[in-house]
């Protein structure tokens, strides 16, 4: 292919868009569903359980960044939606906006890292869709995933299933996938030696259900971070939850940044991060089954469910206890 | 940071804890922290709750953020609207609404604002886009003063062209002063802003006990500073003293940063000056030097400050006096919540009225 | 208007120096701390260093606070 760039005539339906498709879509996904370049797909024969779908869209900036890229994180944050439920991923759709102009060596490697995450899990595209759109009109590229999971049957995670006295755990460190944004982006001209935690955590979450299958419910902690997630669970829940902050694992760059600037690791945003609740005579086996996993090295339990007002709280080093609020925009960076 | 993990330690909270306790005379007292970081720090650490019975915190007008008078946010989203014309501010100020938009409306509305960490980071964005004209926001008091200061004349040592600022920096003495002259002020003591005195020095503060006999101690921001500090307080009220105390005595000294005191007095004079929901204070602002008036982004916009009224009602004077407590402004939760403040003590997330709106009194969390 | 923290001086560059905060690098202004030296803890607020410290002043802060627990006991 002479041009290194996306045309719009690539988004036509023409010859272009089909060598589009047949030379940098069709290597990274193949397989046989998706060879038949229909317009639709069957989704892969599966054993009883409950079906259930999930979209997202993604528009990361920048595009490429230490532990990941749009790519990556398309393939986990649709994988990790899909085990908040419980569910095996049977296989997921990809829908692509490309600006014009926008380089094709970058979505050739966007691409082959949605492959890369896609095989880890494992899960196949087996349909997909391309537009391109007029220069001055998109960002570079977007990416749209739908991922469709069976649940198995007997796995039911609600909020509605919590009770005072279950544990609340998460499998690492908080806040380390905003901070590498943070630091990619250099708007504030920082350094911060951390990755990404992007990862799939379907096996994750498949060996903490195996282990203990009375979990109450799960959660990816994506924008709004911990504090977002678990604010929504105790209104949904009615019941409160408190963290011990001694317990709550931050990155030592993460926990300096966030002293730099004002910020709460509370409410940054992860890309491999699954809070569980489970009963609290579980916590022990959930722990375990969590470390069991690559992504569950740090794994901690941080914090119950109590039967006091419907708040997310934290209580400190020093034995006092702070109320958690969810602020109604992003989290912004202070000097006061 | 391990250097200073001790300052940290559970176990020197709950001593200093026991001390104050101990300590403390009884009756009802109000001790004011000045500076919108103390209100933060206490809030995060949830000290407030291991206070003595009847001794009260105050937040003071020490958010500068919060201070700024709204005609100044509005000349700040007038600019927004100006060709070719990037505003910068730190992000303590986008979410301040004047009489009208906030800048993170004017944002999303199109205009170029960007969010900084540093002043500095004005310069060399100048530097970079010479074909864009830079406004700076620029607040704070004598921490960030300096900073500010330092990045005005590195511009014009540059010979940039393209970078102004809108000023609106205060000072701390002066409406601490104020507050103490107003008459009805039910202050017990202040704790004064650590990093603010690590540029003024803790001597700066010897003229309030002197005229007004209300001690001041100098404090840190970890747990252990904050209720170091407030135990000097304490035993001092029990003594019936009044003087300066330095409870910071690793970052602060008597006489502060002499070259950070210098720099702001190279390129700022003191004026008379507003603060949100107080009024005018004398000489408690600062404004440009006449020779670096060319930095001004009033002169060089050629726009004004329109004066904005008061809201009818904001009692945010009071609160900042101690005279009430949020719930008693007939405003508070109703016409004037978080996301539709009036009053600075409603727009800082940590705020006499926003704290107390969040926590709803009820500061433990039980 | 405060929020600063300690980081180290790793180099200079004229009127700036590069500050690491266990993990965190930025770029500060200084001029507000003539003499400082890189291996010096300054202190950082919105890009400038305000103030130059070292582990001996730490310690002789805790110091000063022990003997107030101490004095306080004895009473």
């Amino acid at each position: 292919m002479e041009d290194k760039k996306i045309l719009l005539t690539h988004g036509s339906g023409g010859r272009l868009m089909r060598d589009l498709i047949r030379d940098v879509i069709l290597p990274a996904f193949d397989n046989p569903s998706l060879r038949k370049l229909e317009d639709t797909a069957e989704i892969p024969a599966h054993e009883g359980g409950r079906l259930v779908m999930t979209t997202d869209g993604y528009v990361v900036r920048p595009l490429f960044f230490p532990g990941g890229d749009i790519g990556k994180l398309a393939v986990c944050g649709t994988v990790n939606d899909l085990a908040t439920a419980g569910a095996r991923p049977l296989a997921m759709s990809a829908g692509f906006i490309l600006e014009e102009g926008f380089p094709l060596a970058d979505l050739e490697r966007i691409v082959m890292s949605m492959k890369e995450a896609a095989d880890g899990v494992p899960v196949s595209f087996i349909t997909g869709d391309t537009k391109v759109v007029e220069k001055g009109r998109g960002d570079g590229i977007y990416v749209s995933t739908t991922g469709v999971g069976l649940v198995p049957q007997g796995i039911e995670l609600s909020p509605a299933k919590i009770r005072p006295g279950d544990a609340v755990l998460i499998n690492g460190p908080v806040g380390s996938h905003e901070a590498a944004i943070l630091s990619a982006r250099n708007d504030f001209s920082l350094g911060v030696a951390v990755r990404s935690d992007c990862a799939p955590l379907f096996r994750l979450m498949e060996a903490v259900l195996r282990e203990v299958p009375e979990a109450r419910c799960a959660r990816d902690p994506t924008r709004g971070g911990v504090a977002a997630a678990l604010t929504e669970i105790v209104e949904a829940a009615g019941y409160g939850i408190e963290l011990v902050e001694d317990e709550i694992p931050v990155e030592e760059p993460v926990r300096n940044l966030c002293e730099l600037l004002g910020l709460d690791p509370l409410l940054m945003a992860n890309e491999g991060k699954m809070l569980v609740v489970v009963p609290g005579e579980k916590a022990d086996a959930c722990l375990k089954a969590m470390k069991g996993a690559p992504e569950g090295a740090d794994a901690r339990v941080i914090g119950s469910v109590n039967d006091r007002k419907p708040r997310l709280t934290v209580k400190t080093p020093y034995g006092t206890t702070r109320i958690v609020t969810v602020p109604s925009g992003s989290q912004l960076p202070r000097i006061c | 940071m391990s250097l200073f993990s001790e300052f940290r330690s559970g176990e020197h909270v709950k001593t200093l804890a026991g001390m104050i306790r101990a300590a403390y005379p009884g009756g009802d007292r109000a001790i004011m922290e000045v500076c919108g970081t103390h209100t933060m720090a206490i809030a995060r650490y949830g000290l407030r709750s291991l206070l003595p019975e009847g001794l009260r915190l105050v937040s003071g007008p020490g958010c500068p953020v919060c201070v700024t008078p709204a005609s100044v946010v509005d000349a700040a989203v007038e600019l927004c609207g100006m060709p070719k014309t990037a505003v910068c501010t730190f992000g303590d100020m986008m979410r301040v609404p004047g009489s009208g938009k906030t800048l993170e409306v004017c944002r999303a509305d199109g205009a170029d604002v960007r969010m900084l960490y540093s002043a500095g980071d004005a310069v060399d964005l100048a530097r970079k886009e010479p074909g864009k004209r830079f406004v700076f926001i620029s607040v704070g008091f004598e921490t960030t003063t300096p900073g500010i200061a330092l990045s005005l004349l590195e511009a014009d040592r540059l010979g940039l062209t393209n970078l102004s600022f809108l000023t609106a920096n205060r000072l701390v003495i002066p409406a601490m002063e104020a507050l103490c002259a107003s008459g009805d002020v039910r202050i017990d003591g202040f704790l004064c802003p650590g990093h603010v005195s690590v540029i003024i020095g803790s001597m700066a503060y010897s003229g309030i006990p002197r005229d007004f006999r209300i001690p001041c101690v100098v404090g840190g921001f970890e747990p252990v500073d904050v209720l170091a500090a407030l135990y000097a307080l304490v035993r001092q009220i029990a003594r019936g003293e009044a003087r300066v105390e330095n409870a910071y005595a690793r970052a602060v000294t008597g006489g502060g940063n002499r070259t950070a005191v210098e720099v702001m007095g190279k390129v700022f004079k003191a004026v008379d000056a507003e603060w949100r929901g107080i009024g005018t204070i004398p000489k408690s602002g600062l404004a440009l030097r006449d020779e670096y008036r060319l930095f001004d982004a009033l002169e060089t916009f050629g726009i004004g400050l329109r004066p904005v009224p008061e809201p009818k009602g904001c009692r945010c004077g009071d609160v900042l006096r101690g005279l009430i407590i949020p719930p008693e402004c007939a405003l508070f939760g109703k016409r004037c919540t978080p996301e539709a403040p009036v009053g600075p003590c409603m727009v800082s997330s940590e705020g006499s009225c926003a704290a107390f709106y969040k926590y709803g009194g009820g500061l433990d969390g039980r | 208007m405060c929020l600063s923290i300690y980081g180290k001086l790793m180099s200079i560059d004229g009127d700036f120096g590069v500050v690491e905060i266990g993990g965190v690098r930025r770029k500060v202004g200084l001029q507000l701390v003539p003499g400082a030296a890189p291996g010096d803890y300054v202190l950082i607020h919105a890009g400038f260093a305000i103030q130059v410290t070292d582990e001996e002043e730490a310690k002789s802060t805790m110091a000063l606070l022990s003997e107030i627990f101490e004095t306080e006991e004895s009473n």
